[in-house]
Parts: structure tokens; C-alpha cells; sequence
């Protein structure tokens, strides 16, 4: 199926569930509200998010450097690194440090690079039981469907739907649609898992290259505990990922979480800098950190797109779109959805495949506002709209540049243009609508479906100018 | 900056097709504060929608005309916070390593949103001659995020005794419209104004005002289909009916 008629399939259908939408949209409104609690003064807040932004942009700005660095630090800290270039690469490193462990079963923190490179499917592939610890992730897992939210996966399954999928795959378990029961029952099954699970995988927030540590921001100690409880402990993040310097940390902790959830921190701030020593009485007994490119260094070699990779994956631009607050994440059918999503996917995959996300934005901007590393998402969003038609533009590598030009749409806006640019003909154009007002269709495609026909006025503007004497020079 | 003798108009494409009257009424506003208006007759569009799809060569064009309108050094007012924001943020943009990029530097450079330009350039005061109104203000994406312009409108609207402001919930939020958004993605659009036109029932107002014309063709057309109140009208219109003892 054409990419176009799939997504419209799947807009249609998440539009058609005015449930969804609707605890959805209660959600989203609770989001905006609580992260505009956190910041009461605005100049103080675009303070916070100028001074996160240059963070991120020095780490862009010296990645290669950073990341040598960080390779350097880490190993000094007994952290072994890999480096993958894509996704393939990422999941064999990983199958291959678990199979020299001889290890079975992984309990893993939310990542959503796993979820990019689809590590579950792989490892799953390779007779490993994976088990998702975070409980959205555990919840999603269970259902066999990709996250809907970057930071809050299940967030399209309210507790009715989650009480129904708990008794299906734990029968024994008495049906309940209490969300605190229903956690307990989850934390009760996690508990066993993390005791018995050979290995630990986890994503990470931030990378510093100056110590060599590793920083995972979460609230339900999941993360902790797949960190730390297995002998074996695996990392995983994109190579973006890295930060300078320790003291560039407390500013991103302090913005992360409030644009992201509206808390003031997370329950857990965990700085993992090494396996076990000698001396110590818990924490893995080996721990490896995999660099994961998939794309990265293009978008990095890119002056229009470079701004992409200072994401910190905090979800706020998500929560501030009022295109996904209708449809949700699964109908963009991607990994990454939202206004980051749109930006990103198409980068990371291809315009053929992932372009015409970018037809799901008004423009709107609230994305960036929202943004607390300023990324110009709305321009970013207007650069790949342009790339897909056209084939010569701009001078990034995303790949499939041009190949969702349609003949008619291009020929509409040259005629279009063609009149634009020449006033005695665009007069032609008013006058004759405005006389023929009359003729005005009230049928106009998708727009009169929602709204009645818009009717040109008796007289231009044009005329009215003239008529009252208006300078005209 | 001082209060200027000469400023250019572009009335925008929008409204000299389908609501020339908000056009007028924003230069009898202007003219009314002693500005010589210069609306050039050769004005067009400023090529936001073709630039806004991907068409950036149709979109520079269309622009080109337009800049080729405005030659004098003078400040530029646009009765719409996208348009305005077209030639402000976009335009230094598309016009980028043009043989025109300082003549668009300099235009960007003193180019206003209507209401902003009433405010803060020329401190306007209004005397309010109208009935009693209920009036629900909805500023669009441009004219808030690009333009900054969302507390212009309040103040002009403020200083307007008879007028009661209400608040609809998600007051930031867009209208759904987006130019060939509203076209290329209809079913979303369609959903987002059915919930912007829902805040603004709840309200109770009379009317919706705004400086954007896309936004009210877009809800003030969505209204009408669903036959209800409140009525919409651009926000010169609102002001120079109200104001004006002439008229």
C-alpha cells in the first residue's frame, strides 16, 4: 500500500475512536498544565531552555571529539563501548555480549533506541526472553503494539484496557480495573523478574565525556534495578547522547523532567559510572555502553538539520501538538511520533517512506515553544516538505529528495504562481471572482465537510483602495 | 520608533478576494491616526502558501512581486500575523543568497502586524461608541508565536468599555487551519476545529475576533456550518465600527 493511503487509513481510524481522543486530549491538557505550573516566569524559562540549548549545541558542536573522549573515560571506568553504525549492527553487538554471558533472560529499562533498531523482535529471535520493566513498556508489551509516546508509551490504554490485557496473561490474577491494584499486580510479576534475570538493558539520558558516567532519569525505579541487579548490565543510546562536561548536567535535570511531566525531578536520578568493584557488595559485574549512529552522523553533517540531534527526547513537543492530541501516536506509523517524529523520521528512514508525516502539521509552532532546546521544529517540518518535491533542494543527505513529487500538485502551484507574480493578471483573477461571486462553488473537498465555502467579496480590496483614494504609489 | 508619515499596506490575498472590508477598515484606522497609507496596486501575495507546501521557487516569484511593491523606506503593516510574519521571519529565509536578500533584510526589519503597530508604534486610543458585546478574542499561531503579538490585541481590546472579554479553554491552541493543512489533511483539521469552535461556544460569547483572516474563514466557516453563534470578524473591522462616529 502507497504510504499516503496508509496513513490516511490510520488517521482515519484514530479519529474515529472519540474515546481515545478523549482521554487523550484530558491527558495532554493535564500535561500542558502541569509543565506551565513548573515555569511561572516566562523570561525565566526561556532563560533555562537558551542555557540547555548551548549545552546541547557544544556537545554538537565537538561530537567526534566528545565522543572520543567519552569512550576514553568510560573504558578507564571499566564500561565497555561498542559502536554501531545501524541498527543490525546494534542488535548483533548486544545478542553477542549476551551470549558470551551465556545469558537467557533481560529485563529491560524504557529505550526508545531499542525500540528504534526493534531490539525485542531481534533478541525474542534469538531465544532470549526480553521483559519490558517499565510499566507502559511492560503494558505495551503485553499488548504486541509500538509505544504511542516517547516518555509515556501506553498512554493510549486506560485502565479498563489494561485490566482487560493483565487478566488475559495472568488469569490467575483477580480482574480488577483499579490502577493502583493493577500496579501492585505488575511491581508483584517485575519483582521475580528482576531477582532471576541474567542481564540488565537500559537506555541512557545523558553520557558525560568528562567522567565517564552514565546518567537514567525515571520514576519507578525499574531503571535502577535492571541496572544494577543483574550481573550483567547493557546501555544503549545514540551517539547525540553525550553532554561535555558533569556540571553541563544540572541544568538539562532541571529542565527535563518539568517540560516533560511537570515534576520538579524524577523519582530516580542514577549516575552508573562502572561495574562492581572489588570492595562493593552489589551492582553488575560487567557493564557495556553500545553507540548506536543509525543516520545520526548524516543529520549531524547537515547545516539545516544539525538542530535535530539536540533533542533530549522529553516528549514536551508531543504533548503541546495539536495534531497528535487528535490522532495519537500510532497513526504516524513510526517509531518517533509528534512533531519530533516528523522531524526525525523522515531523516532517519527516508522521504519516500516517512515523508508524509510532514503533511500532519499546521504550522502551528507550539511544538517549538514548547521545545526546552529551542529546536525550530515548525522549519524543520517546512525544509523536509520542500525536500520531498523537490530533488535539488538544500544540500543535506536525507535520502528519497523528490520522491513525493505529485505532477498535479506541482503543476496547481506553478499556475498558481504564475498568476501571483503577475499583478494584471492576478487582477484579472479578482475581478472576475468577485463579479462571478454567484458561481462561487459550495462544495470544496475536504473543507466543506467541516465548514461552509468561503464567498468572494462584491469588490477587491483592490478597488476599495482605489475608490477611497488611498496613495497608490 | 517614532510615529512614522508614510507606511505601506499589503492587505494580503485573503482579504482583498474575501474580506476586503477588514483591509479597509484597518487603513481608515491607520489614516484616522495621521499615517499617509500607500497601498501599492500591484500587491498580490506574499507567497506563504506555495512556501508553506514545499514550493519554494513558485513561493520566491510571487514574493519577489510583492517586494518589488515596496521600494521606500518606510515601515510595512500587514492586517494579518502570518502574512506579517511570512515577510518578517520567512522571507530573510527564501530570499536567502538572493541578489535581493539586503532589500528583504531591510523590509523584514520594520514589518508589522496590524495591532501591534497600533500599540506599540502608535500608542493609539480608542474610545468605545458601540453597544455592549461579549467577545472572545482568538490570536492565530503566527501572530502569537512569530509576530508576539497576542498581548497587542488585548490591550486594543481592552481599552473598549463595552466590550467583556471571555476566555476560551485552550486559547493557544491552533484553529486547525494551516493553509493547505486545512486541504492536504482535512479529517485532522476538521477535528481540531470542531474542538476550537467548541471552546469558543462554551464561552458564551457574541463574537469572535481575530487579526487573522485564515483563522476566521476557517472557524467563523465551521460555525456557520454547524449553524450556531458566536459571529466572527477581524479585528480592524471590530475596531473601526466600534470607534468610528462617521460612519
Amino acid at each position: 500500500m502507497p504510504q499516503t493511503e496508509a496513513f490516511v487509513q490510520r488517521i482515519d481510524k484514530a479519529l474515529a475512536n472519540h474515546q481515545a481522543r478523549q482521554n487523550l486530549r484530558a491527558t495532554m491538557d493535564r500535561l500542558k498544565l502541569k509543565r506551565l505550573q513548573q515555569f511561572p516566569d516566562k523570561r525565566q524559562l526561556d532563560d533555562l531552555r537558551h542555557q540547555a540549548k548551548s549545552i546541547r549545541q557544544k556537545t554538537l558542536d565537538h561530537l567526534p571529539e566528545l565522543l572520543e573522549q567519552l569512550e576514553e573515560k568510560l573504558t578507564q571506568n571499566g564500561i565497555q563501548v561498542h559502536w554501531a553504525e545501524t541498527a543490525e549492527q546494534a542488535n548483533s553487538i548486544v545478542h553477542d555480549i549476551l551470549s558470551k554471558a551465556d545469558a537467557k533472560t533481560v529485563v529491560k529499562g524504557k529505550s526508545m533506541v531499542s525500540e528504534e533498531i526493534d531490539m525485542n523482535a531481534y533478541l525474542e529471535q534469538q531465544g532470549i526472553e526480553v521483559i519490558e520493566s517499565d510499566l507502559g513498556e511492560f503494558i505495551i508489551q503485553l499488548a504486541h503494539e509500538p509505544p504511542s509516546h516517547i516518555i509515556m508509551p501506553a498512554i493510549h490504554k486506560n485502565a479498563r484496557d489494561v485490566a482487560k490485557l493483565f487478566h488475559q496473561h495472568f488469569p490467575e490474577l483477580a480482574y480488577t480495573e483499579d490502577v493502583d491494584e493493577l500496579t501492585l499486580s505488575a511491581r508483584k510479576i517485575l519483582r521475580n523478574k528482576f531477582a532471576s534475570a541474567d542481564a540488565g538493558i537500559s537506555g541512557v539520558n545523558f553520557a558525560v565525556a568528562e567522567t565517564g558516567t552514565l546518567c537514567l532519569v525515571e520514576n519507578e525505579g525499574n531503571g535502577r534495578l535492571s541496572t544494577t541487579v543483574p550481573d550483567l548490565h547493557i546501555a544503549i543510546t545514540g551517539i547525540e547522547k553525550v553532554i561535555e562536561k558533569l556540571e553541563d548536567l544540572p541544568p538539562l535535570l532541571n529542565i527535563l523532567p518539568k517540560t516533560a511531566t511537570g515534576q520538579t525531578i524524577t523519582t530516580y536520578v542514577n549516575m552508573i559510572s562502572g561495574p562492581r568493584k572489588d570492595n562493593e557488595k552489589d551492582g553488575p559485574r560487567e557493564v557495556h555502553l553500545v553507540l548506536l549512529d543509525n543516520t545520526r552522523s548524516d543529520i549531524h553533517s547537515s547545516d539545516e538539520f544539525i538542530d535535530t540531534l539536540r533533542c533530549i527526547r522529553c516528549g514536551s513537543c508531543i504533548n503541546h501538538c495539536p495534531v497528535y492530541v487528535q490522532v495519537g501516536g500510532h497513526a504516524y506509523g513510526s517509531t518517533y511520533p509528534g512533531p519530533i517524529g516528523t522531524v526525525l523520521e523522515p531523516q532517519r528512514i527516508g522521504l519516500k517512506q516517512m515523508g508524509d508525516l510532514t503533511s500532519a502539521c499546521s504550522l502551528c509552532g507550539a511544538c517549538a515553544e514548547a521545545c526546552p532546546v529551542q529546536i525550530p521544529l515548525p522549519s524543520l517540518i517546512n525544509r523536509l516538505r520542500a525536500e520531498s518535491n523537490n530533488q535539488q533542494f538544500g544540500n543535506s543527505r536525507t535520502s528519497g529528495k523528490g520522491s513525493l513529487r505529485n505532477r498535479s500538485e506541482a503543476m496547481t502551484w506553478k499556475l498558481w504562481s504564475f498568476t501571483h507574480a503577475r499583478p494584471w493578471l492576478y487582477a484579472i483573477f479578482g475581478w472576475t471572482a468577485s463579479r462571478l461571486r454567484f458561481l462561487a462553488p459550495s462544495k470544496l473537498g475536504g473543507w466543506t465537510k467541516y465548514r461552509t465555502a468561503p464567498k468572494p467579496a462584491p469588490q477587491t480590496l483592490h478597488e476599495l483602495a482605489r475608490q477611497q483614494g488611498f496613495d497608490n504609489e | 520608533m517614532e510615529k512614522p508619515e508614510n507606511i505601506y499596506f499589503f492587505g494580503t490575498c485573503l482579504i482583498d478576494l474575501l474580506y476586503p472590508k477588514a483591509g479597509l477598515a484597518g487603513m481608515q484606522l491607520l489614516q484616522r491616526e495621521g499615517i499617509n497609507v500607500i497601498y501599492p496596486q500591484n500587491q498580490t501575495c506574499c507567497g506563504q502558501p506555495a512556501f508553506n507546501s514545499g514550493y519554494r521557487d513558485e513561493a520566491l516569484d510571487v514574493a519577489l512581486n510583492l517586494l518589488q511593491c515596496f521600494p521606500k523606506d518606510i515601515p510595512l503593516v500587514v492586517p494579518s500575523g502570518s502574512c506579517a510574519g511570512m515577510i518578517k521571519h520567512h522571507w530573510p529565509e527564501l530570499f536567502k543568497n538572493h541578489p535581493e536578500e539586503n532589500a528583504v533584510k531591510r523590509l523584514s526589519a520594520q514589518t508589522y502586524e496590524l495591532t501591534q503597530f497600533l500599540t506599540d508604534v502608535l500608542d493609539i486610543k480608542l474610545e468605545d461608541l458601540g453597544q455592549p458585546v461579549k467577545v472572545a478574542i482568538h490570536t492565530s499561531c503566527a501572530a502569537r508565536r512569530e509576530m508576539q503579538a497576542a498581548d497587542a490585541i488585548e490591550k486594543l481590546v481592552d481599552q473598549l468599555k463595552q466590550v467583556e472579554k471571555q476566555q476560551q479553554h485552550n486559547k493557544e491552541e491552533c484553529c486547525g487551519f494551516g493553509g493547505t493543512f486545512a486541504i492536504k489533511q482535512a479529517d485532522i483539521s476538521g477535528a481540531m476545529v470542531e474542538d476550537k469552535t467548541r471552546y469558543l461556544k462554551d464561552t458564551g460569547a457574541d463574537l469572535v475576533i481575530s487579526q487573522d483572516c485564515g483563522c476566521l474563514m476557517n472557524i467563523g466557516g465551521a460555525l456557520e456550518k454547524q449553524g450556531t453563534s458566536p459571529a466572527t470578524k477581524h479585528i480592524a473591522e471590530f475596531l473601526w465600527e466600534r470607534t468610528n462616529a462617521t460612519d
